[in-house]
């Protein structure tokens, strides 16, 4: 079937099986093969993406079921050479080693501040429920939940 | 920014690497295509045992997008059948007369794309003929004990390798003679998996035309693996390249190399295209490289409130095949080192080893060789002694311990200590953790009902193998080369063999460099996982990268740091004994006495490569290369305190708080160091928790997907609360150790001393198996432990 | 990576057409909404249905809205508006305590409540809560709707009362004075299926429970009711020991077999404790108690 999804802001055209699982449409678009898989069952994370802002696990998810809405990657997070702030707070705060699941983590807590902008701070179980769908088997979460803190305090500066 | 954290040398440098991983700009195996490329799928054996009768492969050759299906008796006509493992076993490739494991590969597809490659594994036709399955490591000691290694001409039982033993078995039957308290426990360490983020997987990219082989495969170890790919497969070890990329994980598990590669490999000499193959997380946790299913059972002696001695015999359940990993001389790794960290008077330890129909692997799961094992063994002893002896688990080591001025130590069973002062450390941990009002409040709890654990470990590991003279693999002496180059504009290129799975290696090495050359560590690039482009050595597991490679850099640096002096004396037109390096900045050879006079190590470089005259006899250029082999292993140290809350009822145990207080020597990136701590310790609540490969009777495979191999969440690990102590290691050249595994060694000894802490008092346990799942702590509250396998 | 066997792929643009389409083409055809449960057993190649209806466009079926005497919950309402809604947090807090530990919150961004009931899944949460609240499920057929009393609704492990060429779209539940309601799991970790879970509600009036309901999951070869409880709660007044005589009844009234999860006296031992957590809270809750 002819699909044409909406990737980052520009329309990706391709023919697939209807089969074709949204993470392996996203990974087959030249450049962006930052998106992951680390499991088949949807429990490690390793392939979030946000749908219409949403953070969605695309390997449980037809490529098909994404036409319509709007897919971000890991590769939309920088803008203009701008790192988003979580993409900084991560580096800050050490919150990554072998780098596998964090585009999948960048995705998930970039949803999570979105969802509390102008809210409340964020309290660490909060942060911890948020990426409890998300494995690491690296960091033991706890530069992540302040990679956390760290881009909801910055980003606040800027606005 | 401030000073700390841009630091010239040693400190918390964020990382270099993190710029293209916080971008989604990793090369990860996946994410490499190559032009023509064919994708593989392994056909893997529904059963644990069973003869195979026949093996149709028609049908799925008749699907469109299917170019072959490789069997074993297509491997035989290549004589890549059977391949050597690392423990000079044999494993069958491709199963051709029986499978001996549940999921054992018995056929390879190569297709257009992943999708018809799975699609056409459904399209192969085994006939099996069941066998009865040996599961249990016991049980395959059995005289009537199915025999699963048939293919092997001498074998007549389930026996993988010789009885071995290590200390002294008269001198330890003394000890516990004169013993006034003995404990014995049957102590299970289960079977559990690495499982690094990414699974295992291999581009092979087989040029016919001029014999080349590339292969793309995220492994701990190029070098080495280049040079059994050799072996294997007759190929010449100069037309090999492996690269790494970047990897995804790796904690043991991408150390051996496996049936899939090897297919892989297979696929592209028979297709002449590049074959892909990645396995599914199903296939990574049934099929490669598990970890521990140690079977122990053990005794502990004390005197005078003084632990004096211990005793154990182990199973070692292998699997099918013997694919362990350690260095060759020692089958039993270093599980030898369970004295642990104190002034025993004697022990012994035996080891056997057994085949089982399980799947192969017995790799090093964040461990140094069995040393995790090691530690739980000896630290669940400790706690059960001090358990029979009604003192504080903490007192008892604190009496037991080596002391300070008894290191240089040499051990009951072999092994010598480097340095330390253990009780400082378990000091630092009782304060941080603040231990008398814990036991306050565990008092206070009690008395309403309420269940709370306080669980001690304290453990020393042998890491960084090793001494060319005791330590090899398969006749590889384990020692690491490094290769500097500093450019003439004062840059620097280090080649490693060492291999980064996200220690943060980029960083470190360069912090190495210029720690010793003064050159800032942006300017120093850190080269790895490429075989052509890098020095030979073993690569990293074992915690082996700092200690070996990081020697390996130091001693580079100077050597360079040396040639540096000759040109500069030569520059400044003095002798070098009259220079002194001085760190600057900027960092270089100045004239003792005189600091106006001297050289920076840029200019140096520059000089190095101009066309001004060399120093008598000195090549122009600024550049070393050495292989360094370590005198000793680093012997890092912790103290670990856990506090966990089981729920009275449902018996759910909780890790409310975790200290660890480690010492690994001279701290390069304490940063980097820390977070190795947080992720070990998040695997060790894992393995004390919740990870687990388990088996039914007839050998299927029970945890064979993240539904039911469950890793730790986010809301499992508690804010991790760390200090630190820093005793250097007195023969590395940094004075550092390794730590990279310490975290997961230490960790699942003390919350399985925890839980049996929370509930020794008012459930009478005084032993629980791991992991601690909710039915298991019920099931010994109710007085009914599991029975030993 | 695991795949999928080939498959027709059609999406439904409203609720006639997406059972057009499944009366159509008959028991090959699979709904699939946010698809968890589904793509996974495909994945496996367990199941391999020729064609899926993607029903995530049908947003009249995502709602939650009090009718006069109930509560109505379309089929493709999500996790997360589940777990979100104050109308249920005020009516029927359960959903709240469930949906707190179902899955993770990535997961309950594209799960359904139809999709889980459909799933069939006896370790499911969301069949024990609607269970426990007396709820209906609306079948939509293409001729008729039917009426399905959550008892009816699970008739085997992983087989629904849902037939051919029909679709759930609604949930019901009975709204009724004086309630409260609660849902206790004990899982081996965040996100996994129920070692055990017990749902319960219990409606108080003048001190006296008038209606109860008990259901637990992952103790039997469907979701559990535990008719025998609730008849000894109608008309008692809530304590401590009718709670735990509630327990009692609900460990002896379930069937677990032996798991991964656990052997069958601790799933019973759970079922036991859980209820008794459950009605405690519920009645708590009911009677404006809670702490």
């Amino acid at each position: 079937m002819d699909l044409n999804l909406n990737i980052n802001g520009e329309q990706v055209s391709r023919a697939v099986e209807p089969r074709q699982l949204l993470v392996h449409y996203i990974r087959d678009t030249p450049g962006l093969t930052g998106t992951h898989w680390g499991c088949d069952t949807s429990n490690c994370g390793a392939c979030v993406v946000l749908i219409d802002g949403k953070p969605v696990k695309s390997c449980t998810m037809l490529a098909a079921m994404a036409e319509g809405h709007e897919i971000r990657t890991v590769e939309s997070l920088e803008r203009d050479g701008e790192l988003d702030p979580i993409q900084q707070g991560f580096h800050e705060m050490h919150a990554l080693h072998c780098g596998f699941c964090t585009p999948g983590m960048l995705m998930t807590t970039r949803a999570l501040l979105d969802e509390r902008a102008g809210g409340p701070p964020l309290s660490d179980d909060e942060i911890r429920m948020a990426i409890s769908g998300a494995i690491c088997r690296c960091t033991g979460y706890k530069n992540i939940v302040a990679a956390v803190r760290w881009a909801a305090e910055h980003q606040q500066q800027e606005v | 920014m401030a000073i700390a954290d841009r630091p010239i040398g040693f400190g918390r440098l964020k990382r270099k690497e993190d710029a293209r991983f916080i971008r989604g700009k990793g090369t990860y195996l996946d994410d490499i295509r190559l032009p023509g490329m064919l994708h593989g799928a392994v056909l893997r054996s529904p059963f644990a045992h069973a003869k195979i009768t026949s093996i149709d492969t028609s049908r799925a050759l008749q699907l469109p997008n299917v170019a072959a299906v490789i069997t074993a008796k297509d491997l035989e006509t290549l004589g890549l059948a059977w391949m050597p493992t690392i423990s000079y076993d044999t494993q069958a490739v491709l199963a051709g007369d029986k499978v001996r494991f549940q999921h054992q590969e018995v056929a390879f597809v190569i297709a257009t794309d992943e999708y018809s490659a799975r699609d056409a594994l459904a399209l192969i036709d085994v006939e099996y003929d069941p066998l009865p399955a040996v599961v249990n490591a016991r049980k395959a000691l059995d005289p009537d004990a199915p025999l699963i290694r048939d293919d092997k001409p001498d074998q007549t039982d389930n026996i993988a390798s010789p009885l071995w033993e290590a200390g002294d078995a008269a001198a330890t039957d003394r000890v516990f003679a004169e013993a006034d308290t003995v404990v014995e426990r049957d102590i299970i360490y289960p079977r559990c998996h690495p499982a690094p983020l990414e699974t295992c997987g291999i581009i092979a990219d087989f040029n016919p035309q001029t014999g080349q082989l590339d292969i793309y495969n995220g492994n701990q170890a190029p070098n080495a693996h280049r040079t059994i790919y050799a072996h294997v497969a007759g190929l010449a070890e100069h037309m090999i390249r492996i690269m790494c990329n970047d990897i995804g994980g790796g904690f043991g598990n991408k150390v051996p190399i496996y049936p899939g590669y090897v297919c892989a490999i297979a696929g592209s000499i028979v297709a002449g295209k590049p074959v892909k193959w990645i396995e599914d997380r199903t296939e990574n946790l049934v099929s490669t490289g598990f970890a521990r299913d140690y079977i122990m059972h053990s005794e502990i002696c004390a005197k005078d409130g003084k632990i004096t001695g211990l005793r154990v015999d182990v199973i070692a359940d292998h699997g099918a095949f013997d694919s362990t990993a350690q260095p060759t001389k020692f089958p039993a790794g270093f599980f030898h080192i369970c004295c642990g960290s104190y002034d025993l008077e004697a022990s012994h330890v035996q080891v056997k080893a057994v085949y089982t129909n399980k799947a192969p692997g017995g790799v090093a799961y964040r461990c140094s060789f069995r040393i995790t094992e090691a530690v739980y063994l000896v630290e669940r002893m400790v706690g059960a002694l001090a358990l029979e002896m009604g003192v504080d688990p903490i007192e008892l080591r604190m009496q037991s311990f080596i002391k300070p001025d008894q290191f240089p130590y040499e051990t009951t069973t072999g092994w010598t200590y480097d340095s330390g002062d253990y009780g400082q450390t378990m000091k630092v941990a009782m304060q941080i953790a603040g231990y008398e009002d814990l036991r306050r409040e565990q008092a206070e709890k009690r008395a309403r009902g309420e269940l709370m654990g306080i669980g001690v470990s304290f453990f020393t590991e042998g890491v960084g193998a090793g001494p060319r003279k005791h330590m090899d693999i398969l006749g590889l002496a384990m020692n690491d080369g490094a290769d500097l180059r500093v450019h003439p504009s004062g840059k620097a290129v280090i080649s490693l063999s060492c291999q980064t799975q996200g220690q943060g290696h980029e960083t470190t090495f360069a912090q190495i460099v210029a720690e010793e050359l003064g050159i800032p560590p942006e300017d120093v690039q850190v080269r790895h996982g490429d075989t052509d482009k890098t020095p030979y050595g073993l690569g990293t597991y074992g915690s082996r990268s700092t200690p070996v490679s990081g020697g390996a850099a130091a001693v580079v640096s100077r050597k360079v740091r040396d040639k540096a002096r000759l040109i500069a004396s030569t520059m400044l037109e003095t002798r070098p004994e009259d220079l002194a390096w001085t760190k600057g900045p900027p960092a270089g050879w100045y004239v003792k006495g005189d600091p106006s006079k001297g050289v920076p190590i840029n200019e140096i470089a520059r000089y190095a490569y101009s066309g001004d005259p060399m120093p008598e006899g000195l090549e122009g250029g600024l550049d070393a290369q050495t292989i360094y082999d370590p005198p000793n292993l680093t012997y890092p140290y912790g103290a670990y305190i856990a506090v966990v809350d089981v729920d009275p009822d449902t018996a759910a145990v909780k890790v409310r708080r975790f200290i660890a207080v480690d010492d690994c020597g001279v701290r390069i990136n304490p940063m980097i160091v820390d977070g190795q701590i947080h992720g070990g310790l998040a695997e060790g609540i894992g393995i004390a928790l919740m990870e687990v490969i388990t088996f039914d009777s007839e050998g299927n495979c029970l945890n064979s997907s993240f539904m039911d191999y469950l890793i730790p969440t986010a809301l499992e690990c508690p804010d991790f609360e760390l200090g630190e102590t820093v005793t250097p290691c007195p023969h590395h050249p940094l004075g550092a150790k390794g730590v990279g595994e310490s975290p997961n060694v230490g960790s699942p000894p003390a919350i399985v001393n925890a839980v049996i802490d929370a509930l020794h008092e008012s459930h009478g346990v005084d032993h629980v198996d791991m992991p601690c799942t909710p039915a298991r702590v019920w099931a010994a509250m109710q007085g009914r432990p599991e029975p030993p396998q | 990576m695991q795949t999928p066997a080939p498959f027709e792929y059609e999406r439904a643009t409203s609720v006639q057409g997406a059972i057009a389409s499944l009366s159509r083409l008959g028991p090959e055809a699979r709904v699939i909404a946010g698809g968890y449960s589904l793509l996974p057993m495909m994945k496996l190649r367990l199941a391999n249905p020729q064609h899926l209806i993607d029903i995530n466009d049908l947003d009249e079926l995502a709602y939650i809205r009090e009718e006069t005497d109930r509560v109505s919950i379309g089929a493709l309402t999500r996790h997360v508006e589940l777990l979100e809604s104050d109308l249920l947090g005020l009516h029927f807090p359960v959903f709240r305590d469930a949906e707190l530990v179902i899955a993770d919150p990535v997961v309950r961004n594209r799960g359904t409540i139809g999709g889980s009931l459909c799933q069939g899944d006896a370790a499911e949460d969301l069949s024990a809560v609607c269970l426990a609240l007396h709820g209906e499920a609306v079948l939509r057929g293409p001729e008729r709707e039917r009426i399905v009393r959550l008892d009816e609704f699970h008739i085997g492990p992983y087989m629904t009362a849902v037939k051919d060429g029909e679709l759930l779209t609604e949930i019901r539940l009975p709204l009724k004075h004086g309630g409260g309601s609660a849902h206790e799991k004990v899982e081996r970790r965040a996100g996994d299926f129920a070692i055990a879970a017990a749902s319960a509600a219990v409606w108080v009036d003048g001190g006296k429970i008038v209606d109860a309901g008990v259901a637990l999951s992952a103790v039997g070869p469907t979701t559990v009711h535990v008719t025998r409880a609730e008849e000894h709660l109608r008309g008692a007044s809530p304590s401590e020991e009718l709670f735990e005589q509630a327990g009692a009844i609900a460990a002896e009234d379930c069937s677990p077999i032996p798991d991964g999860r656990g052997p069958v006296d601790y799933k019973r031992h759970l079922a036991g404790v859980l209820t008794k957590r459950a009605l405690k809270r519920a009645s708590a809750r009911a009677l404006k108690q809670e702490a």
